[in-house]
């Protein structure tokens, strides 16, 4: 019934050639063809942001991206991040801040965090929450991620946001 | 010496669950895969009742990649359908079809299902089966649905109120006859979605050898979904086994057994094939059981100097469509009746709900069940009444709420309140937000104009409530027991296994916490298995405010059995006394010597290397121990919230300015994963109170079946919070832990709606309903102009 098309892609800095459906989310092409299901969908409406992943550095939703755009395309997922060996930095500060519960939306949080930092200076909490808008946590209240976020952007400047 | 150790129970630990959330690589249902799974998607009715006149399958099977396309006939003989039943009287258990037969009764009511080899190819075939529906009467006010002559949803039932209770203590109408001053209202509390941003997700594997099922399910509760699946596929319960593994939230929302999950399971069995269906977001939000929708009309008496004489309420609630299994219909509006007194000394009580059937979402349980709603209630009356008496709120409560002396307190309604900081609460929020000094700052806003309000809310509940007391009156279940098996294998590893399910509340970290302090062992040491139908004989999982209390109590009883056998173990291999034993971090040492053992050592010697230790001792002594805690009655946990906020003059926006919450949970095992919980059952109450709210149209169609229209809490609409644990007298079950999963939604609403009623106040405007939308509020504030 379908036709299909073929892209060549980096995801986390590994090549693929992979044949896809044009109608084929991008966050089902992580999960279902490539097996990276640290990606998760919440939504697939472009609300919750659990799905967030860096297309060329900068965050979209993986599930309302179609795979068969990403001809070419640098995709970097959570899976890019620290090993359960070996976290990385922001991952740390989630930790030791609290800011994960069910675990659910927070390869997005994540993902959106370090966008976040690469682009806004995080000056206030108002500004971390603005930043953070676009990600739903149902099971924080939000706090702890603004404090690991706080701690991060912090860190990166020195100064007290 | 063991005096100057360290504390494990109550440290800030670090939870050992993050790691593998934060690398991605968490195990949740929609993350498995099995080679030959099969995918369904279902078709749904989009009719909120109707008679279903014809179903028309043929495209859809003929579709690509569709194995099957089944209907409530074909399940028929593969499923037995469940029903909650109850010994409460005057209730009706509903038969609940995993697919809809001969009628539906909600908009989305699963109708067919259609298996085929990709969910893209199950959801095309979908849309191409054909259902002619011919609608019946609408259902979608309870008021009206409870009237006689209103169409019926259940012809069996033979009528919509499929439970009544009502109950009276004390002289009602006495105490209302002999009052200086009666307040009251009619109050409406919004239908609301859970929405754990894991959708429902159910993969089910039949071995044909064994004849055994395997379903892993994004559920709370596997033990009671595990009964159910035997009873309903007419399976031995040793070839059923259901794995809730890693959770994405749950809220309430998946303690209950869904049709998915029996469709899942008939179908895997008769197909061979492994079979997986996963919820969207659009499915969720007009399929999981939703929660919080209740009319409550109450009225307070009040003698001259302001002390609370008695209480009489009408409530009905807004069930929906069936009585959920287990809990049935009664477990959210028949909350509401028996909490509506609160945290305060009210002798006489009167108390009527009718929990009424509609052609909605079936209604379960949601994060605080039925007391976000009695404690909104209850608080506004206090309000109401500290107004009409021109006593300050905070002082009307400290008048009325229950004293030290008076515990335990026998509630209206027959709740027993065990000793809990219900003062002490109040004054550590007022003394954390600074309420005079707040006081006086509202006086200055209001002087310029602008709407600044300050709401208190002050409640009790009820958590890890034990055997005595059933979680929803009258069920089958028994929810007051959990058991733990506490184990060290022949490598002197520690593994801990449980019937509760954790699903964000790092009960992986909370109970190895437990078990090290108890045994003697780091909290690395310590495996904790939860979320296993085959973990336990009997669990019922994680729901209610109950795995600190139940499965902490149990860790604690099961592992010091274990430590005993380590020491006699242990003094053995030492020579040295019992009593000159000690085990700490991991390690054995005889005090006072350099005589010392690991775990390793020891389980070796015990298991291994059978002549270091008289061969009688292993018919006396063993390395594992199963124990079950029932805390009989439960724990009192208590908190008052008070909340500053402004209203926006221009966009009837609500922004929360301060938000102070002292709470009661006993025993602290981990102030990081408190602290969590505080703060996200807070944001669900803020979310309940100011965004979130599920509607129907008259017809019954829903109108927020998104995250564009279903308004769930971003980081910007949440404030910064200002948490007090207050410790009083140690509750006496096992380890004096309370629990506190729940608390915050509970508080959050009643003291918002106090607060806006308090912004509001120079227009005379009393919240009565919640959500508080800009739209609603601009229409009160409107109408309250035009009155003037």
């Amino acid at each position: 019934m379908s036709t299909t098309q073929r892209i060549s892609l980096t995801v986390n800095g590994v090549a693929h050639e992979k044949d896809v459906e044009p109608r084929m989310l991008l966050a089902d092409f992580l999960r279902e063809t490539l097996g990276l299901t640290g990606t998760h969908v919440g939504c697939e409406h472009g609300v919750c942001g659990a799905c967030t992943v860096l297309l060329d550095g900068d965050s979209v939703r993986s599930c309302l991206t179609f795979a068969v755009q990403l001809d070419g395309a640098a995709i970097e997922t959570v899976e890019s991040l620290g090993t359960v060996e070996d976290l990385s930095p922001l991952q740390r500060a989630y930790r030791e801040h609290g800011a994960l519960q069910c675990g659910f939306c927070t390869p997005g949080m994540l993902i959106t965090t370090i966008d976040m930092l690469k682009k806004y200076p995080l000056a206030s909490d108002a500004e971390i929450r603005e930043g953070l808008s676009g990600n739903l946590c149902r099971c924080t209240g939000y706090e702890h991620i603004v404090d690991a976020v706080r701690a991060v952007a912090k860190a990166r400047t020195g100064t007290d946001p | 010496m063991s005096e100057v150790r360290p504390k494990i129970i109550g440290a800030r630990v670090q939870r050992v669950e993050d790691p593998r959330f934060l690398a991605g690589v968490g195990r949740f249902t929609d993350d498995l895969k099995r080679a030959g799974m099969l995918h369904v998607a279902f078709r749904r009715s989009d009719e909120a009742h109707a008679r279903i006149v014809e179903i028309d399958a043929s495209m859809a099977e003929t579709m690509p990649g569709v194995v099957a396309v089944v209907t409530a006939k074909d399940l028929a003989a593969m499923v037995t359908p469940m029903r909650a039943e109850s010994r409460m009287k005057n209730y009706h258990a509903t038969t609940n079809l995993p697919l809809a037969a001969e009628k539906v009764r909600y908009v989305g009511e699963a109708v067919v299902a259609v298996v085929a080899q990709s969910r893209y190819l199950a959801e095309d075939a979908a849309e191409q089966v054909a259902i002619e529906f011919e609608p019946l009467g609408e259902l979608s006010d309870p008021e009206a649905a409870a009237a006689a002559d209103a169409p019926l949803l259940h012809e069996e039932a033979g009528t919509n109120v499929i439970a009544l209770r009502e109950f009276e203590r004390g002289v009602v109408d006495e105490a209302f006859a002999s009052a200086a001053l009666t307040v009251g209202g009619r109050f409406r509390f919004r239908r609301k979605s859970p929405c754990a941003i894991e959708n429902r997700s159910y993969l089910a594997e039949y071995d044909q050898g064994k004849r055994s099922l395997t379903l892993h399910a994004t559920t709370q509760v596997p033990g009671i979904i595990r009964d159910a699946v035997a009873e309903a596929l007419d399976m031995p319960g040793h070839r059923v086994r259901v794995i809730a593994p890693d959770v994405g939230g749950g809220f309430g929302g998946k303690s209950s057994l869904y049709g998915e999950d029996l469709v899942v399971c008939a179908l895997a069995r008769r197909l061979g094939r492994p079979v997986k269906w996963t919820s969207d977001r659009l499915e969720d939000l007009v399929t999981t059981t939703q929660g919080f929708d209740e009319i409550v009309e109450a009225e307070l008496a009040l003698d001259a100097e302001g002390r609370f004489l008695a209480l009489r309420s009408d409530i009905v609630g807004d069930i929906g469509a069936y009585s959920i299994y287990p809990w049935t219909c009664t477990v959210e509006p028949v909350q509401v009746v028996s909490f509506l007194p609160g945290p305060y000394r009210l002798p006489h009580y009167r108390g009527r709900v009718r929990a009424v059937a509609t052609a909605k979402t079936p209604l379960g349980p949601y994060r605080g069940v039925g007391r976000p709603i009695s404690t909104f209630v209850m608080e506004r009356l206090v309000d109401m009444a500290a107004r009409r008496l021109e006593i300050d709120p905070a002082e009307l409560r400290v008048r009325n709420l229950v004293v030290e002396e008076e515990f335990p307190y026998k509630t209206g309604s027959g709740l027993v309140w065990d000793r809990s900081g219900f003062q002490e609460c109040l004054a550590a929020a007022r003394e954390k937000i600074g309420y005079a000094a707040l006081r006086a700052e509202q006086e200055k806003a209001r002087a310029d104009g602008r709407w600044f309000g300050i709401g208190i809310a002050s409640y009790a509940e009820l958590t890890g409530i034990g055997s005595r007391i059933a979680a929803a009156p009258g069920m089958a279940l028994n929810t007051g027991t959990e058991t733990s098996t506490v184990r060290i294998d022949s490598t002197g590893s520690v593994t801990a296994t449980f019937g509760i399910a954790s699903h964000g509340q790092g009960m992986e970290t909370s109970l190895a916490q437990v078990i090290a302090e108890e045994l003697g062992v780091r909290v690395e040491d310590v495996e904790i298995v939860h979320g296993d139908s085959d973990g336990q004989a009997h669990g019922t999982g994680t729901y209610a405010s109950r795995s600190a209390v139940l499965a902490g109590g149990a860790a604690t009883l099961s592992a010091r059995i274990v430590r005993e056998a380590v020491v006699e173990i242990a003094s053995h291999l030492l020579e040295a006394a019992p009593a000159d034993i000690d085990v700490a971090g991991g390690e054995i040492s005889v005090v006072g010597t350099d005589r010392r053992l690991t775990f390793k050592e020891l389980a070796r010697a015990f298991y291994s290397e059978v002549g270091r230790l008289p061969h009688e001792l292993r018919d006396t002594v063993a390395l594992e121990a199963t124990k079950t805690y029932d805390p009989f009655f439960g724990t009192t946990s208590s908190a008052t919230h008070i909340v500053a906020l402004e209203i926006d003059p221009e966009t009837y926006g609500v922004t929360l300015r301060r938000y102070v919450v002292a709470e009661d949970c006993g025993r602290i095992i981990n102030p990081l994963i408190v602290d969590g919980q505080v703060h996200g059952g807070v944001a669900q109450g803020i979310g309940a109170a100011l965004f979130e709210e599920v509607v129907h149209d008259e017809a019954g169609q829903v109108l927020t079946a998104s995250f564009v229209d279903y308004l769930v809490p971003a980081a910007p609409e949440i404030p910064a919070m200002e948490l007090v644990h207050v410790e009083t007298a140690r509750p006496n079950n096992v380890g004096g832990f309370r629990g506190m999963g729940e608390g915050g939604t509970i508080g959050a609403p009643a003291a918002i709606a106090n607060a806006v009623t308090d912004a509001l106040a120079p227009l005379g405007i009393e919240i009565d309903e919640l959500p508080i939308t800009p739209e609603r509020l601009f229409r009160l504030i409107e109408r309250a102009r035009q009155n003037r």
